[in-house]
Order: C-alpha cells, then sequence, then structure tokens
C-alpha cells in the first residue's frame, strides 16, 4: 500500500483470495484512519479471475472507505473481469472506475481541486 | 454362397473387364454431372475409386466399414468434400456413387450364383453411397459454420473516432451470441485504446426487444466497470416508441438520436481537445 500526496495506491499483484481480501480491507480502513487519505485508488489490472466475493468486497471497501472521507476508484478492470462481474449481476454501483491508474488519479485530482492531491 | 467366395467372384468379374466397366462407369457419371467437371478428372477419381473398391473385395470381406476398405472411404470422403464445396446437388454426388451400380447390372444370362454376388456388391455400394451422403452433408455443415463465424467478425468493427472515443456501428439483429462479442471486442478496444467514451451505435438493429435491450445495458454496465461511459446512439422513433412501450428502463445511460450528437457529447464530456482550423480550442 503506497501513499501518493493524499491518495492510498493499493496494487493488486495476487490471485484475490476470501482471506487476502478481508485483510485488504481491515487494512486499508485502518491506513486511511491513520494517514487522513482523503482518496483510495485499488488497482486490479494483474487481477484475472474474480468471484462474486470478490466482486462485493470491492464494493463494501469503497462503501467503507466512503464513510471514512476518502473517495475509492477501481482501476484497470480487464475486460473479461468486467464481463464476469455483469454476469454475475453485480454492478458495483457506488464505486468510481477507470480505464488507467492515471486516469483514476486525475478523477481524485478532479474531485477536491480546492485541495489539489500533491503528486 | 459364403462370403469368401462371393468377394472372390465379384474381383474377378470386377478385375476382368476393369478397363470397360470402367468407362461404362464414367460415361454414366459424366451424364449426371453435365460437363461441369472435365471428363479427365472425373476418369482419373473413378478410376481410382475402382481400384481401391476391387482391393478392399480381395482384401477382406464385405464390410465397408473393414479396414481393407480404408482407401475406398478415403477416396470417397474426398470426392464427397470436393463436390461439396463445388456447389454440386447431393443427388449429384450420391450418383456418382451409385452410378457404380448398374455398370454390373446382371443381364439375362447371368448365373444365379453371380446374381447374388451382385446383390451383395449393390449393398456394398448402397452403404457407400449413404457414407458420401454423410460426409457431404458434413461439409455443408462446416462450410455454414465458417461463414457463420465470418459473418460475426464481420458485422462488429469497433472504430476509433476520436482520441479517446470508440464506436460499434451495430448492424443486423442482435442476439446473445452476438452480443458477447459485441461487448468483449468493444471492451477490449477500450484497453488497447486507452479510450474513455464509448459509442454503441443501433442505426442499423432493425428491432429491439427486452432480450436485445437487456444485452444492450450488460455491455454499458461492463463498460462502466472498466471506468468507461457509454453513449447509446442511432435510436429511431420507432424504436424509441417499442422501447417506451416495453417499459425498458435505461436509467442513466445517455441516449442520442444520432451518432453526431453522440460524437458532440462525448468529446464533451471527455475534455478532448478538440481544435477547430482557426486554431481555437
Amino acid at each position: 500500500m503506497l501513499k501518493i500526496g493524499d491518495v492510498l495506491l493499493v496494487s493488486i499483484q495476487v490471485e484475490l483470495e476470501d482471506q487476502v481480501v478481508l485483510e485488504l480491507q481491515d487494512d486499508l480502513a485502518a491506513r486511511i484512519v491513520d494517514s487522513g487519505a482523503s482518496g483510495v485508488v485499488i488497482d486490479i489490472t494483474a487481477v484475472e479471475i474474480v468471484d462474486s466475493f470478490v466482486g462485493r468486497m470491492l464494493a463494501t471497501t469503497a462503501a467503507i472507505s466512503r464513510m471514512l472521507d476518502a473517495q475509492t476508484v477501481v482501476v484497470g478492470m480487464r475486460p473479461a473481469v468486467a464481463i464476469t462481474l455483469v454476469e454475475l449481476g453485480l454492478s458495483l454501483g457506488g464505486v468510481r472506475t477507470a480505464l488507467t491508474l492515471e486516469k483514476g488519479l486525475e478523477i481524485l485530482a478532479r474531485r477536491d481541486d480546492s485541495r489539489p492531491a500533491q503528486l | 454362397m459364403p462370403e469368401q467366395d462371393t468377394c472372390t467372384r465379384l474381383v474377378e468379374l470386377l478385375t476382368a473387364e476393369q478397363e470397360s466397366l470402367g468407362a461404362a462407369w464414367v460415361e454414366a457419371v459424366s451424364r449426371t454431372l453435365r460437363g461441369r467437371i472435365s471428363l479427365a478428372e472425373l476418369d482419373r477419381e473413378l478410376r481410382e475409386l475402382y481400384a481401391a473398391l476391387v482391393e478392399g473385395l480381395r482384401g477382406g470381406g464385405l464390410d465397408w466399414r473393414g479396414d481393407a476398405f480404408g482407401e475406398v472411404r478415403a477416396l470417397l470422403a474426398e470426392l464427397s468434400r470436393t463436390r461439396a464445396r463445388q456447389g454440386f446437388t447431393p443427388t449429384e454426388t450420391a450418383t456418382s456413387v451409385l452410378a457404380g451400380k448398374d455398370v454390373l447390372a446382371p443381364s439375362e444370362d447371368t448365373s444365379a450364383g453371380d446374381v447374388r454376388a451382385y446383390l451383395h456388391l449393390s449393398k456394398l455400394i448402397d452403404a457407400l453411397g449413404l457414407f458420401t451422403l454423410e460426409v457431404y452433408a458434413k461439409t455443408r455443415e462446416e462450410i455454414i459454420s465458417a461463414q457463420a463465424e465470418q459473418l460475426m467478425e464481420l458485422s462488429t468493427p469497433v472504430v476509433k473516432l476520436w482520441e479517446g472515443v470508440v464506436a460499434v456501428p451495430l448492424v443486423g439483429t442482435l442476439d446473445s451470441a452476438r452480443t458477447q462479442v459485441v461487448m468483449e471486442k468493444l471492451l477490449q478496444a477500450l484497453v488497447d485504446t486507452g479510450s474513455d467514451q464509448a459509442i454503441i451505435d443501433i442505426t442499423g438493429v432493425p428491432a429491439v426487444d427486452t432480450e436485445v435491450a437487456q444485452h444492450l445495458l450488460k455491455t454499458v454496465v461492463a463498460a462502466r466497470l472498466m471506468g468507461a461511459e457509454c453513449i447509446i446512439s442511432g435510436i429511431r422513433p420507432q424504436i424509441a416508441q417499442t422501447i417506451v412501450a416495453l417499459g425498458i428502463q435505461f436509467g442513466d445511460i445517455v441516449t442520442k438520436s444520432s451518432l453526431a450528437d453522440a460524437l458532440k457529447h462525448a468529446l464533451r464530456r471527455g475534455d478532448a481537445a478538440v481544435v477547430r482550423p482557426g486554431g481555437r480550442a
């Protein structure tokens, strides 16, 4: 978990198992509070397989972050993953998404122009 | 008469007059094909087949599935496939084989034993004829499925309209298989071009029902998950009426009546730099 300005960058490089996702959620919530981050970017470029559990956890993670006043952007979702989620009926309502990490950071920077993310 | 003797007798009969019988066969077949295949080629094909048939009989029994008839089956499959590709009818294809029966047809002064042998041969040739038709049908099916695949490929291009904007002009009826292809291609194009605006143009879609709408919505949601926004354009008046009458909710998906409007909208939303010829942005 990296911190860039007041954005937390979570890059997922391993296959998402249920336990890993739960730990990630805990860690992330703790880090947001500790660092006072205002944005979270979850990079799932390396993720090739998702199931309904992971899909739901992405949504809840985003909701938790929002509660802690940090907006979450999920970036780099592969086409196959997107299709799977749609077929599972998960549209991840309330989660912002972006094609690339760069665009994800842009969204966060644009959101609080008054307090631009110091990149 | 035991099978072995029948075979021996048939081989005798067939080899004794191989030249004239072969010629008669070629002659009979060429009449039905009416010169759409060159005589030399036909002659070569049938004579090979004839020789293989005699070899098969000599080699073992009257079972066309046996090893001895492997050569015959291979030749027939080849012949049948070529015919199917060249557009000959099933009858014409089958006749090529079945005409072989006529050349050996017994006359009044044929002995009873030979007539029985002929009946066995006739059965054998019938089976081979059926085999030919089977291969013919299979080849046709292969051609059809290959064409369906090509059509699928052809009918779903994803075009890049602008920096950051891609479009899929949909033409023809949408079913689940096609929508799946469209969805995959569109999403892949989003990744490849790094576009975050996608336009789905349904000008060429003749009718929209709940199923098609469902497919469209899925595509839009999948694109959103990847971080791209979709616009549906090319909605004709009748289609708009149908959609409303069916009670389909497009929710917050942007719909435009023409591709031009959609592009304008996409550019505005994507903050793309539109440089006019005058130099002003």
